[in-house]
């Protein structure tokens, strides 16, 4: 056993450090600490960056752009970008469809799709969770029924993250209604959003944001060459995806870095005869969750290397419900540093509250999904009571 | 950076696992924890035959990644033998600042024929900066007076490594014969041993070139407090072993327990704690293989140990229902351990205070 980093990685470690804080434009940086990123330009800006310097994808195979990186390296890679603030790939894109079409595509697909797909050059949503569908996945209704060379797809997804801002959808669909089990005849398509049939209409969030849609499809007929892998054994596909997806939801650095910020404010947030952060009791919950952050950092070092195998690692499981479960902590502390100064929203700039401290509470109520989405974290339990420990 | 075991100490963890398994199932050790001594001088010997009570004392053949692994193994199986307070720690003291003299002493110690005790805690203060034992030097001899307590593992040291404050300022640390002190001796609540150590003018040898020995104490702290960690995550580890067993096992309203979600999904809940306090263990454990005795790593480690194994230890009885509170079934012992290991060396609150008192000096945390 060993902490600290060789030699190499530290090298390593430095070269990215360099690379994430001088070669994203300052002004992006700048908007994504304070939450007021332009979508899409800022994403595709920085995704092509990252892409031409070979850091966009490097969890894909080495052909279609990844790299040949330890565990390790791809855990540092991760932490630099998320400590410096860069806005990360799109998760739709690099975490999700691309190792999915990598995996278990044909050399056709991969190659009309991974290198557009690396560089952002077309936006990827998920067509998973219908209304009917959410943590029962298995249960979703959406059929992709077999006419010559093409699918007709009908029926409707939801939560479709970012969907406004999308070329493509990936849709998990019944290609065969009759199959004796919910899991088996599921498909894993791809879809142009523009193919006609499809509609979208945006669902507004508490915070005020439009993030995630319903996407609706009526008689849409896609190419029967669009099919990922084999007809009918989408769902494992899907599980492979969630498991990816899990691993990367944790975002310790990302909430390592929000804790800073939450500290700093409070250091110039007088309360009684000192800061805020002088206080004993806040001064406390910030240690408990600092500590509870580098517990799960540790974690996520351990079980990293057992990734990359395309087995979904149950372990992944403890990411997503911790580090889903840090991330909300680390809000409620920010709302807290507000305080009434947090009570205007969107207020004209005449009024005297600062812009961190509005965005504050609807961030808090925003994060609330990081508990939901991502397989909810009750899900997350029944794969570690059932998988790991046999119950 | 990796958090394997090499196979050495694969070995070293299989083979103490097995000579305690062997040695122990409830009923005897329940029998041991209730004799006069508390533990079994039998287990002793076999342990000192296979190099248990000496891991760490040559820095070239074993360290604290070999302390934590049979630590953990201590815990799992809850085994009553003082293998950390009587030997590992005091003797790894010895072994860095001690005099060739008293160095040779570790050959008994490492043997079984000798035991150690570490006489630093005492008598109702909570992490005072400065030690009321105080050393009086006359001439070339020294002798110390004040009040140590608990002493773990105290009852029966040959010898006790204590700490003391310096006439001219600092801490130091000193051998006391265990003889040559008052001694009395307790059982604690989670049925292991120490005593309550009066020492009155009693004589006193300097450890090494004595003197200011204010790091030295430190890091013999934060080194039972890594052991601690080390053998509460075997206590977890077990005892979440024993609740999904019963789970599956027990049958109520016709079926079993497993059944019931309400149950399973807090048993993930254990399963997430007992990970993050396993990866707080090896931080603190790798953190001092390194020679880095940092206090903040020690102390964020046995928070989270801390946390983690009340957790634990209350859901593992809650999850049993009445059995869970009693002597005859093993996971109450279990709750009793962690919860007296908690308490030692700084509670929970006690590091919860000192990291709050850090928080504004530095901003992104780091390992």
């Amino acid at each position: 056993m060993r902490l600290a980093l060789n030699e190499a990685d530290s090298a390593f470690r430095d070269e990215l450090r360099v690379f994430f804080t001088t070669q994203i434009p300052a002004e992006i940086l700048e908007r994504a600490r304070n939450d007021e990123l332009r979508y899409p330009e800022d994403m595709v800006t920085t995704q092509q960056i990252l892409n031409k310097a070979g850091l966009a994808v490097p969890n894909w195979p080495v052909e279609w752009g990844g790299k040949d990186w330890t565990p390790l390296q791809h855990q540092i890679w991760a932490d630099e970008m998320r400590l410096a603030g860069v806005p990360e790939p799109l998760a739709f894109n690099a975490g999700m469809v691309g190792p999915v079409i990598a995996q278990f595509g044909s050399q056709e697909l991969k190659e009309r799709f991974l290198p557009a797909t690396a560089n952002l050059d077309i936006w990827w949503c998920q067509g998973f969770s219908e209304p009917e569908a959410g943590s029962d996945l298995a249960s979703l209704r959406t059929t992709a029924l077999r006419d010559g060379d093409h699918y007709v797809i009908n029926g409707q997804k939801t939560w479709t993250t970012l969907g406004q801002y999308a070329d493509w959808i990936f849709v998990l669909a019944r290609t065969d209604p009759a199959a004796p089990k919910k899991q088996a005849g599921i498909s894993f398509i791809l879809l142009e959003m523009s193919t006609p049939g499809i509609t979208l209409r945006p669902i507004k969030l508490i915070d005020g944001s439009y993030e995630v849609n319903e996407v609706f499809f009526e008689d849409v007929r896609v190419p029967a060459n669009q099919l990922v892998g084999e007809e009918n054994a989408g769902w494992s596909y899907a599980k492979f995806l969630l498991s990816n997806e899990r691993s990367g939801i944790a975002r310790v650095g990302t909430s390592k870095v929000w804790l800073a910020e939450v500290k700093e404010r409070a250091t110039k947030t007088p309360v009684g005869g000192g800061t805020m952060l002088e206080d004993p009791l806040f001064a406390a919950r910030v240690a408990e969750i600092e500590t509870e952050l580098l517990a799960l950092e540790l974690t996520q070092l351990r079980v990293s290397g057992d990734e990359g195998t395309g087995k979904p690692n149950p372990a992944s499981s403890i990411l997503k419900l911790r580090g889903s479960q840090l991330q909300q902590a680390v809000t409620e502390l920010l709302v807290e540093v507000a305080g009434p100064d947090g009570l205007p929203f969107g207020a004209p700039d005449a009024v005297d509250s600062p812009a961190w401290a509005q965005h504050a509470a609807p961030k808090y109520l925003n994060y609330r999904k990081t508990s939901i989405y991502g397989g909810s974290n009750e899900i997350q339990r029944t794969i570690i009571s059932s998988t790991i420990l046999g119950l | 950076m990796n958090f394997d075991l090499t196979e050495e100490q694969q070995l070293l963890a299989d083979t103490a696992r097995e000579v305690l398994s062997r040695s122990y199932d409830t009923e005897s050790r329940n029998k041991i924890i209730d004799s006069d001594l508390g533990w079994s001088r039998d287990v002793w010997s076999q342990l000192a035959e296979i190099g248990i009570l000496g891991l760490g004392f040559e820095a070239e053949e074993s360290g604290p990644t070999e302390v934590m692994v049979v630590m953990t193994e201590i815990g799992r199986r809850l085994a009553p033998e003082p293998v950390a307070a009587a030997a590992l720690i005091p003797g790894s003291v010895i072994a860095a600042y001690g005099s060739a003299d008293q160095r040779a002493l570790l050959d008994d110690v490492a043997s079984g024929q000798r035991l150690l005790a570490f006489a630093h805690t005492e008598p109702g203060r909570r992490g005072a900066a400065e030690l009321t034992t105080r050393a009086t030097r006359q001439g070339e001899s020294w002798t110390l007076t004040g009040r140590k307590n608990p002493v773990l593992a105290g009852d029966s040291a040959d010898v006790l490594v204590v700490t003391a404050a310096l006439p001219g300022g600092g801490s130091g640390l000193f051998l006391v014969a265990g003889d040559a002190a008052t001694r009395h001796p307790f059982r604690t609540f989670d049925g292991q041993r120490g005593a309550d150590v009066e020492l009155d003018n009693t004589t006193a040898q300097p450890l090494g070139p004595g003197g200011d020995a204010t790091s030295a104490i430190e890091s013999a702290v934060i080194r039972f407090q890594a052991a601690l960690c080390a053998e509460a995550v075997g206590a977890m580890d077990e005892s979440l072993r024993l609740t999904t067993e019963y789970l599956k096992a027990r049958k109520q309203f016709g079926v079993p327990l497993k059944t019931f979600q309400t149950l399973t999904q807090r048993a993930a809940d254990m399963y997430v704690s007992l990970e993050l306090a396993r990866s707080m263990s090896f931080y603190a454990a790798v953190c001092v293989a390194d020679g880095r005795f940092d206090p903040m790593v020690a102390a964020r480690s046995k928070l989270q140990i801390g946390r983690s194994g009340r957790h634990i230890a209350q859901e593992a009885i809650q999850l049993h229902g009445g059995i869970g509170v009693t002597a005859e079934y093993p996971i109450a012992h279990y709750a009793a351990r962690l919860t007296a290991i908690e308490q030692t060396f700084g509670s929970p609150t006690d590091q919860l205070r000192y990291l709050s008192g850090q928080v504004g000096s530095y901003g992104v945390a780091a390992l």
